[in-house]
């Protein structure tokens, strides 16, 4: 069971966006966008409360969540770091990056470091492949980058 | 009936309009081997994700193979069923299932009853390509009282996802993940004690492999019968004896009451009882509640709730504790018969005996799985100690049976011991739905209106529609009456009676296709469902021909009462074969 | 755009706008204002020029001045000589990367000289947050004309002469599948665009979608007159935001123009577009997992029939279309069908949008007629190859489609061809790959991207795909043997065989298409265990030419394995036991000493 409670407030926010939606099953994607914008992610106290509003099985919401990979369970980092790994940044070295930051924040794909400044994915495509290889950081995108250009990145981020 | 010609196999075949190739090619002796594919007639329940691609089949003019299972037959379609390409393209599919499932099948529960199993058994499946540090599915097990998950078995046919969520409306189970990793699960993979599950065990009756079972309770009795300082007495509930035989190949439907009896003695139960006798304890308590709760609402006490529900079925009580928690005070508050009789026994037979209530081992043999959950409930202890001590299944006792060398078949038949032996047709009918009610309005009627019934046999109350209603004259007052089973179908109800639309006296649910004789516990259907309809019949063959057919002219309850219990609802009773419920509202 | 001298177009797609073009604009503008050139010119943010290598692109018009690399800083200089002068800034120009000549007007650059544009037609030469500046190119003519002129039954005729096709994938015939959607009677019907485009290195519909949002909203309302529909909605990927706000904004100005809503034009006829949110699921570009992922659940497809055109959202008969295929769809209308059937070749019709990447010199997103060989695209559009090395192959169609080589170079690409070529049209990714891929090695990414992405409801998508990839992976660490080669051809074909959606009906593309034209490569890595571009690390062997080393020492410093010694100045060793082969001392000898096979 998930340790995290949720405060009243919490709840309310949860219910309002539920209500917007006219507590409509159909609209539990649009519902779970608008709470993982809200919350940074979605725990399980979270998908429970939403469960309950649209009146739906929490194993659904759950099913949902899980399957769609734009929806997580963890919090990320305070920069969420995310190399794009289509297929023009592949050919143009994508994983050379994605190796040299796992290797400078000591972390594997999907993790966050300790002081839960960064976090580390791969996402699909953004569509950017004339700037190939592409690293996003929060909503910076960085283009054209290379391994020894990882550093100069992070340490712009940190204080 | 538009009809519409294909060819399949080169043979020219009619069928109706709407129908699957797959049953097409059924119809004509063809039979293309599924395994995701599950349909139970009657029940309104199938299953067909198309999913698991071994249906396949080459039809003219299409580019790829398609599921025989979901894909319409049309007009001058021409199907072929074993061409090279299908039937390589089926082994290759089933291999890949068998290269993500784990390989000890001599040692697996279901060995022998799996689907999967026998698909590659029927295929021909001699080895399975391996490649290196291949990837296999592996999760956290899961242990309940009632029923075990080990997904790493689990082919996602998704039959239990659709049981639980379209049939039985419980909504523990879903499909989490995907990809590879996907898999049917409870929320967040917790434990199913902790989702909203009921443990009616239909996943576990539709599942084809051992990803789901039932927890084993067998060597716990085994252990029980060695023990020479325990008195070790079974119940064996009614849709039991129907469904038994087919375990030793006999025919659905047959009714093995007698070898039943003496194969339990051969067991080595020192007494082996009946079930029927709480069933017919039961009508006498519900019946009185039903008719106390009647006489008082037409009397004007608008203290008085009506419908009331029966609470035999511990799927069902535990499906309201969590979705209807507010409508806590309309069901009976009578325990089911499994736990009367555990009450009973653990009073009133043990004092007759002279042993103590620690010295009694009480076993139930039951069509459920929910049963072990249900005696495992704190109130139906009496210092820790359960009122029923262990609940094995019919497939549970069938194994106990082969493990004691027992030759079934042969075996003669022997009657029930005395005193909780006893019982009428009325109490046999509790196996089936609408039997519970039935056996309520032939003991009810009479009481009420003091009659004596020209014709015991309610018709009206009987059949396999998922909802049924009747109005029954009581010699001048109509009684409602409204029948469920599945869940999907209970909730159907009880929706309708919060939202005004029903107006019922009584209420019976069931919470498995066709009432016990489709528990989880039985034989397992592999999908057909005219097993169930054979055991529905045989359990009206055998009240047919009971001598007594009313609860309450079961002398031994009647001796009950007199001798132990005093008047049905009174004060020893309500301590002993009543029971309250619990808001269990789950998220 | 009227009183205006001239136009500073600046892109503001995706692209540009992550090399600062949003600050370009601001300082162009401050600049126009400092030097009192306010009246005279006007910036204007428009949606992508297509040419994404070289941004942020600034155009001038009407002189079609093309200045690439454009940064915040050369604002001044641009106002100063070209606004206020007239004289071009040569160092900005675009320069072509074969014969290094400076290019001055966009009309003579290779990258646009062989497109032609279509979908694209207003993508870069229009803000696409005005609505006014769509309206001025013949922006909603095409749905005044459709709904006053044509009956339904007319419309969709038109579009079926045309010869359109659906961009999205199969090249399913658009008119077809309109005429079959209106066909099926029903009190609710529905338009859906999918913009949830997934192909990895695929950006047409994001482009369109960010650059011209009221085409795609003028064909739905169009789609939905045709059809009888009164209500649209975008599925768009979460991951596009600035789509989504020029969507929004396009939605919310149509809305007030009476463009979209009820009575559209004076006609009866009601229609109304809503966004729906993708959240990262590739299948959900198969039209049946999109719509249950519209309805809530997870995005797995179903069998087909019934199709969406009978049985779609929410139980009704729905119209699924990409976004491209609808950027296609108003032109049609005002130029004719037979104008747009003369373009293409006999099967395919029209133009197709190409995103352009890889290792060539010219990366962008690209419009050309059907029926252009891949060597026009490649060498005469994409200026060649990155480096000057050696062309090897183009991937088309994403992780769908397979690999062409040298000898499909001069095929003229549309839908059948390719099929033919064991690739497909798919969503339009063109991935160009040189000498140093390894194609065992790009059929294994393909591989991991498809197992991510399968939805796991059929066991031959959810357990084969895994089983390619293992089989890939082990061929590329040199453990693989002939008979895996085998074992790759028989389960590619039962995958696409068996499987039930089109992901899997097209995954082991990549793996059948490197195979039947890279055989050789395969053969390399499973019988003398090498990779024949280098590629696969762990194939490779490295070793220390004793007469180019000069002992400095740099890699044994790098190596994390210890596994080179040596004396100073005298030449080292690499001791195959311990070497991983990471390449950390190639990448460091100063001396090009280490030898690599």
């Amino acid at each position: 069971m998930s340790t995290l409670k949720l405060t009243d407030c919490q709840k309310g926010k949860i219910k309002e966006i539920c209500v917007s939606f006219h507590n409509d099953p159909g609209e539990l994607i649009n519902v779970l966008h608008k709470t993982q914008g809200e919350f940074g992610y979605l725990p399980e106290e979270v998908q429970r409360e939403i469960a309950k509003n649209l009146n739906i099985s929490v194993a659904k919401v759950c099913g949902v969540v899980t399957f769609y990979s734009f929806f997580t369970m963890t919090p990320k980092g305070k920069h969420p770091i995310a190399v794009c790994t289509g297929t023009a940044c592949y050919v143009r070295g994508a994983d050379k990056v994605v190796d040299e930051l796992k290797k400078q924040l000591n972390i594997e794909v999907g993790g966050v470091t300790p002081d839960g400044e960064f976090s580390l994915d791969c996402l699909r495509c953004v569509g950017a492949c004339g700037l190939a290889p592409v690293v996003l950081v929060g909503e910076k995108v960085f283009g054209r980058v290379e391994p020894k250009d990882v550093k100069k990145i992070l340490d712009s981020y940190k204080e | 009936m538009e009809k519409i010609k294909l060819t399949i196999d080169n043979t020219v075949v009619e069928v109706d309009k709407g129908t699957t190739v797959y049953a097409a090619a059924k119809q004509i002796g063809i039979n293309i081997p599924v395994l995701c594919y599950m349909r139970l007639e009657h029940m309104g329940i199938e299953n067909k994700p198309a999913g698991c691609r071994v249906c396949v089949v080459e039809i003219e003019g299409r580019k790829n193979l398609a599921p025989s299972c979901s894909t319409e037959c049309m007009e001058g379609m021409v199907v072929k069923t074993h061409t090279v390409r299908v039937i390589n393209a089926r082994k290759t599919v089933l291999e890949l299932i068998l290269s993500d499932h784990p390989k000890d099948c001599l040692i697996c529960s279901k060995n022998g009853q799996c689907d999967l199993q026998t698909l590659a058994q029927t295929l021909g499946i001699r080895e399975v390509h391996s490649v290196e540090n291949a990837e296999v599915s592996t999760y956290r097990k899961d242990y309940s009282p009632a029923l075990n998950r080990d997904m790493d078995k689990c082919v996602m046919c998704r039959r239990c996802e659709m049981i639980c969520n379209k049939v039985q409306t419980v909504g523990a189970l879903n499909a989490i993940n995907r990809g590879f990793t996907a898999v049917v699960a409870p929320a967040f993979e917790q434990d199913l004690v902790d989702s909203p599950c009921t443990f009616c065990g239909q996943c576990v009756a539709v599942c084809p492999t051992a990803a789901l079972t039932e927890f084993d309770d067998t060597k716990n009795v085994m252990q029980a019968l060695a023990d020479p300082t325990k008195t070790v007495i079974v119940q064996t509930a009614p849709a039991v004896r129907v469904a038994l035989g087919e375990e030793f190949g006999m025919t659905p439907g047959t009714i093995v009451t007698g070898k039943l009896v003496t194969a339990l003695r051969r067991l080595g139960f020192d007494k082996v009882f009946d079930t029927d006798f709480a069933a017919d304890l039961t009508i006498m308590e519900e019946g009185t509640e039903l008719l106390d709760r009647i006489t008082r609402f037409i009397g004007g006490d608008k203290s008085v709730k009506l419908p009331i529900l029966t609470s035999c079925c511990p799927a069902w009580v535990n499906f309201f504790e969590v979705y209807y928690p507010t409508m806590l005070d309309i069901p009976s508050t009578c325990r089911s018969p499994q736990q009367m009789f555990g009450a009973v026994a653990k009073t009133y037979y043990a004092d007759k005996l002279g042993v103590k209530r620690e010295d009694m081992v009480v076993v139930s043999v039951m069509p459920c799985l929910a049963k072990k959950y249900e005696c495992d409930r704190d109130e139906f202890k009496v210092n820790g100690n359960p009122d029923v001590d262990y609940s094995i299944s019919t497939r549970e006792l069938a194994n106990l049976i082969r493990a004691f060398n027992i030759n079934f078949a042969s075996l003669p038949d022997e009657d029930f011991d005395a005193p909780l032996g006893e019982s009428t047709g009325a109490a046999v009918i509790f196996g089936t739905t609408g039997g519970v009610i039935e056996a309520a309005v032939r003991t009810a009627y009479e009481v009420f209106t003091g009659k004596t019934l020209a014709k015991v046999d309610f018709t009206e109350l009987r059949g396999l529609e998922g909802i049924r209603q009747a109005t029954i004259d009581f010699n001048g007052t109509p009684i409602n009456i409204g029948i469920a089973h599945q869940l999907g179908n209970a909730r159907k109800l009880l929706d309708g009676i919060r939202n005004g639309m029903y107006n019922f006296h009584a209420i019976e649910i069931m919470a498995c296709p066709g009432g016990c004789i489709g528990g989880a516990g039985q034989p397992l259907h592999h999908g057909n469902s005219g097993i169930i309809k054979a055991r529905h019949e045989a359990i009206y063959r055998e009240d047919a021909g009971k001598t007594l057919r009313k609860s309450h002219e079961n002398p031994y309850i009647q001796k009950l009462y007199s001798e132990f219990l005093g008047k049905p609802m009174g004060e020893n009773a309500h301590h002993l074969l009543h029971t309250h419920y619990f808001d269990k509202q789950k998220i | 755009m009227g009183q205006y001298k001239m136009h500073l177009l600046v892109c503001g797609g995706t692209g540009c706008r992550a090399s600062e073009s949003a600050r370009l604009v601001d300082v162009l503008g401050e600049e126009l204002v400092k030097q009192g050139l306010e009246k005279d010119a006007q910036v204007v943010t428009t949606g992508c020029f297509g040419f994404c290598e070289k941004g942020p692109i600034v155009k001038i018009i009407p002189d079609n001045t093309f200045y690439v690399h454009v940064m915040p800083e050369d604002a001044a200089e641009i106002v100063a000589e070209h606004v206020l002068k007239g004289r071009r800034v040569a160092r900005l120009l675009y320069q072509d990367p074969n014969s290094g000549e400076t290019i001055e007007d966009s009309k003579h650059m290779g990258f646009y000289q062989k497109q032609l544009r279509i979908a694209l037609r207003n993508c870069g030469f229009i803000d696409p947050e005005c609505i006014d500046e769509y309206i001025a190119r013949d922006g909603y003519a095409a749905l005044g004309k459709v709904l006053t002129e044509y009956t339904p039954e007319q419309a969709i005729d038109i579009l079926k002469k045309s010869g359109l096709r659906g961009r999205g994938g199969a090249g399913f015939p658009t008119g077809i599948k309109w005429e079959i959607a209106a066909k099926n009677a029903a009190d609710q019907k529905y338009v859906i665009c999918n913009a949830d485009e997934g192909d990895p290195g695929a950006f047409m519909d994001r482009s369109i979608s960010e650059g011209d949002p009221h085409s795609v909203l003028e064909a739905m309302a169009i789609n939905g007159y045709c059809i009888g529909a009164n209500k649209g909605f975008i599925y768009i990927r979460a991951e596009y935001p600035l789509a989504i706000q020029r969507l929004e904004i396009a939605i919310r100005q149509a809305r007030e123009y009476g463009l979209l809503g009820t009575g559209i034009l004076g006609s009866d006829f009601d229609f109304d577009v809503e966004l729906r949110y993708g959240a990262g699921a590739f299948v959900c570009g198969e039209e049946t997992a999109l719509i249950h992922s519209m309805e809530g659940e997870r995005g797995e497809p179903t069998v087909k029939p019934p199709f969406p055109a009978e049985s779609g959202y929410l139980g009704k008969p729905s119209n699924v279309n990409n976004v491209e295929t609808f950027a296609n769809v108003p032109v049609i209308y005002l130029k004719g069908p037979e104008w747009f059937a003369s373009i293409g070749n006999e099967r395919s019709k029209g133009t197709k949008v190409f995103a352009l990447a890889g290792k060539i010199n010219n990366v962008g997103l690209i419009e050309v007629p059907m029926g252009i060989t891949l060597r026009e695209v490649i060498y005469e559009i994409g200026g060649g190859i990155k480096d000057g090395k050696k062309f090897k192959a183009v991937q088309t169609g994403g992780p769908s489609g397979g690999c062409l080589t040298e000898k499909h170079l001069d095929t003229p690409i549309d839908f059948d061809n390719l099929l033919a070529s064991g690739s497909m049209m798919g969503s339009g990714g063109m991935i160009v790959m040189d000498e140093d891929d390894c194609m065992p090695a790009v059929a294994k990414y393909y591989l991991e991207f498809t197992v991510e992405e399968s939805c796991g409801k059929c066991a031959p998508c959810r357990v084969g795909n895994k089983r390619l990839h293992e089989t890939l992976e082990k061929i590329c660490e040199g453990k693989g043997t002939e008979a895996d080669l085998d074992y790759l051809r028989n389960l590619s074909s039962v995958i696409k065989d068996t499987s039930l959606c089109g992901l899997g009906q097209t995954s082991p593309n990549p793996v059948l298409s490197t195979l039947d034209n890279f055989w050789d490569e395969y053969v390399a890595h499973v019988t003398t265990r090498t990779c024949p571009s280098g590629r696969c690390k762990a194939l490779l062997h490295y070793s220390i030419d004793t007469e180019k080393c000069t002992g400095c020492t740099a890699c044994v410093r790098v190596c994390s394995t210890a596994a080179i010694t040596g004396e100073k100045r005298q030449p080292h060793v690499i001791h195959q036991d311990k070497c991983i082969h990471c390449g950390a001392c190639f990448d460091k000898c100063k001396f090009a000493a280490i030898n690599v096979q």
